[in-house]
């Protein structure tokens, strides 16, 4: 069947904050270029982000980007790869200066500079104390850096498609990339976008889980579609869980208020904290946290009719005090927990935060698997940013802030990299395959005619609920296979998902359920891979890993220090090395780590 | 209960309007259309579409009586939604 096609020179799936970094460097190349967003630009994700990005610029204190490479590349457990990690670092400071001349209203100090305020394991010296290093917006960082960004585009003649929903990633027979299909929402008409380059910046998953920090958007749209064109995807069994979401509902409680002196308690009212980290009790590091608070559920401590969570109490703390210094909090309690902190404590739960892997790339941006012999061999045309790509920075766990940086540095390089490119192609595109769209009609055509299927909702809950039971901060053996059994069967519902509506314009249902198609290949490949890692690093910790002074916390570099790369034909594992070089100054050599 | 052609806005628009950046606005307008999108008027549904023009932080502020609407003649939908 044919369909209409749209030529350009670059195709951007994603106008968060990587996808409309990169659109800026193709616009202003001259080039034609075009931003698909399932949603108007100043509405992805990147708008929630509140604690700043990251740069040594040094404005309040000396500062240097070989501290923040250090801080990186320990924080990342040792599982990120170190050209990448010093590239980012050192490509800060530009980045943050550039997007300040977009007009971004950063906080400023009374000298005119950049204000900067500290964040969690951002240190000077090598690790010696903190440091002043986030740059923000007040607490609307996201926010006004995709509103600076979109303006810079507009200007450029960036062309956005905006509410249309990219479906497949299109490549020909050699495996080079000359486009996607994609669905306007208006019409529920199909579309093939013919490029020379293409780039996904889909940002992340976070939907896979029940509790989930993430708007619902984020289903993990562009690791789906590389997924299944054949594309491995690396370390996805690294994801950050936040302690502090309100439980059932996932919205983010910031660190700030323990740090103002609240307590985690459990069924019995008893500070548990105290058992787990007698020093830091309630301010001891995120998965320190988190896991002494899935303990104390686990062994029937949990709060509530189904003792699944846990409460965050401030009802001790003076209500001027709370008015004044986290005024949010009673906001939330309110609206999603239905609970007025000031008197009641709130049931909160470890929540899904940030997904670490993605589509393996180099810092280039350039998206790179095995072949010949080669473990990152560029894919041709092919390129990724963000949250969906995994360069990778932030290894086996990502500090805060240095997301933010990331959607910058590689989208600006990863811009870079395809201008060069399609100025390097011939002036005539590269040939479309024979029935571009067939597969994805395909999908479109299976769910307008699935009878006696199942509900995409209620599919979703099970793949989420599996998932955070089975996959969660706690992790072993038993459990993991258990699991990886259960997502087996659910990937059979999501294949045979029905929607009673049919209907073509903005059909919501038939989005849901496209979207669940992305989901389940990311949640598979995360508990695959979680399955097959037997080491703890970061974020993915194996309560059956051995931890003795060999192995401290259960990390084993004899074995493990490599990044998984998971194929969807098959279930199939494949390992390629860390890059332990960086570019210019020595290698960052293994620790144990430790704050 | 009123056809699909009878929308100034048609429904699916308007819960893909909806699905924004942030969380806590997805949560309450998931609420907020599971109880009301039914009862709405058409009047009401362009409201609602209009409301959800600001941008996230605005609107969060607004549906959270941080912040007051400028345009009053909202008024009642932003009451609705603070309700909800
Ligand atoms: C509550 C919260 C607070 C955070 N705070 C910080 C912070 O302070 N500092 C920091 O560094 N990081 C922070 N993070 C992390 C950071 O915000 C994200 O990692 C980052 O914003 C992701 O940006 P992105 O450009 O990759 O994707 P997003 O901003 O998520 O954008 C994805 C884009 O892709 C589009 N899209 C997706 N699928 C499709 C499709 N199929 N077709 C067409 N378009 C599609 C969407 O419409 C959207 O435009 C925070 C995260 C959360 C959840």
């Amino acid at each position: 069947m044919s369909v209409p096609i749209r030529k350009f020179d670059a195709v951007i799936v994603g106008a968060g904050g990587a996808g409309l970094r990169a659109a800026i460097q193709l616009s202003e190349a001259g080039l034609r270029t075009a931003v698909l967003s399932k949603v108007f630009p100043t509405r992805s994700h990147t708008v929630a982000a509140q604690g700043g990005v990251a740069a040594s610029l040094g404005n309040s204190e000396e500062d240097h980007w070989h501290w923040h490479m250090y801080d990186t590349v320990k924080g990342s457990d040792w599982l990120g790869d170190q050209d990448a990690i010093e590239f980012m670092c050192r490509k800060a400071n530009e980045v943050v200066v550039e997007l300040e001349h977009y007009g971004m209203p950063f906080d400023r100090l009374d000298n005119g500079k950049i204000y900067q305020r500290p964040f969690g394991g951002h240190m000077s010296n090598f690790g010696e104390k903190p440091v002043r290093r986030s740059c923000a917006a007040a607490d609307r960082t996201g926010h006004a850096m995709l509103h600076a960004m979109y303006q810079r585009n507009v200007k450029a003649n960036t062309q956005f498609f905006i509410e249309w929903m990219a479906l497949d990633l299109i490549r020909d027979d050699a495996g080079d990339v000359v486009g996607v299909t994609a669905m306007e929402m208006e019409s529920g008409e199909v579309y093939v976008f013919h490029a020379k380059a293409v780039l996904f910046a889909t940002g992340g998953a976070g939907r896979i889980y029940y509790s989930s920090t993430n708007a619902f958007i984020n289903t993990g749209d562009g690791v789906g579609m590389a997924a299944r064109a054949g594309i491995p995807l690396e370390d996805m069994e690294f994801w950050q869980f936040h302690p502090t979401g309100v439980a059932g509902a996932g919205v983010l409680i910031t660190e700030g208020v323990r740090g103002e002196g609240g307590i985690l308690r459990n069924a019995d009212g008893e500070r548990f904290m105290e058992r787990y980290a007698p020093n830091a009790k309630d301010l001891a590091s995120r998965d320190v946290v988190s896991r002494a608070m899935v303990t104390e559920i686990n062994e029937g401590r949990g709060c509530g009719p189904n003792k699944d969570h846990v409460m965050l109490d401030i009802t001790h703390l003076d209500p001027a005090t709370i008015m004044k210094r986290l005024p949010g909090i009673r906001e939330i309690g309110i609206q999603f927990a239905g609970v007025d902190a000031i008197k009641e404590p709130l049931p909160v739960v470890p929540t899904c935060h940030y997904q670490m892997g993605g589509i393996p790339t180099n810092y280039h941006g350039e998206v790179v698997m095995p072949k010949n012999g080669n473990p990152s061999e560029p894919v041709p045309g092919f390129y990724a940013a963000g949250e969906c790509a995994c360069a990778s920075v932030h290894g086996a766990n990502r500090l805060g802030t240095n997301s933010l940086l990331d959607l910058l540095v590689f989208g600006k390089s990863s811009g870079e990299s395809m201008v060069e490119y399609i100025k390097a192609q011939p002036a005539a595109h590269k040939p479309l395959p024979a029935n571009a769209a067939d597969y994805s009609l395909s999908r479109l055509n299976r769910l307008d005619t699935q009878t006696g299927g199942t509900a995409v909702g209620a599919t979703r809950l099970a793949m989420q609920r599996t998932m955070q039971a089975h996959c969660g901060v706690f992790r072993f053996k038993n459990m993991l296979d258990e699991g990886v059994s259960k997502i087996t069967e659910i990937e059979q519902q999501v294949a045979s998902t029905e929607i009673k509506d049919k209907s073509k314009v903005f059909n919501t249902a038939r989005l849901e359920a496209l979207e669940l198609d992305n989901l389940i290949e990311v949640a598979k490949a995360t508990i695959v891979s979680a399955n097959a890692r037997t080491e703890s690093r970061g974020a993915h910790v194996r309560d059956d890993a051995i931890d003795s002074p060999e192995f401290p916390d259960g990390r084993d570099d004899a074995n493990w220090l490599k990044h998984t790369l998971w194929y969807r034909e098959g279930n199939k594992l494949d390992y390629k090395p860390v890059n332990m070089t960086p570019l210019t100054v020595d290698t960052i050599a293994l620790k144990k780590r430790a704050y | 209960m009123d056809s699909a052609n009878d929308y100034q806005v048609s429904p699916g628009r308007l819960l893909w309007h909806c699905r924004r950046g942030l969380l806590e606005l997805d949560l309450i307008l998931q609420r907020f259309i599971e109880h009301h999108l039914e009862s709405l008027t058409t009047e009401q549904r362009a409201e609602l579409f209009e409301l959800l023009h600001y941008d996230d932080i605005t609107l969060l502020a607004i549906v959270s009586g941080r912040e007051q609407c400028e345009e009053t003649r909202l008024k009642g939908m932003v009451d609705l939604l603070r309700a909800a």
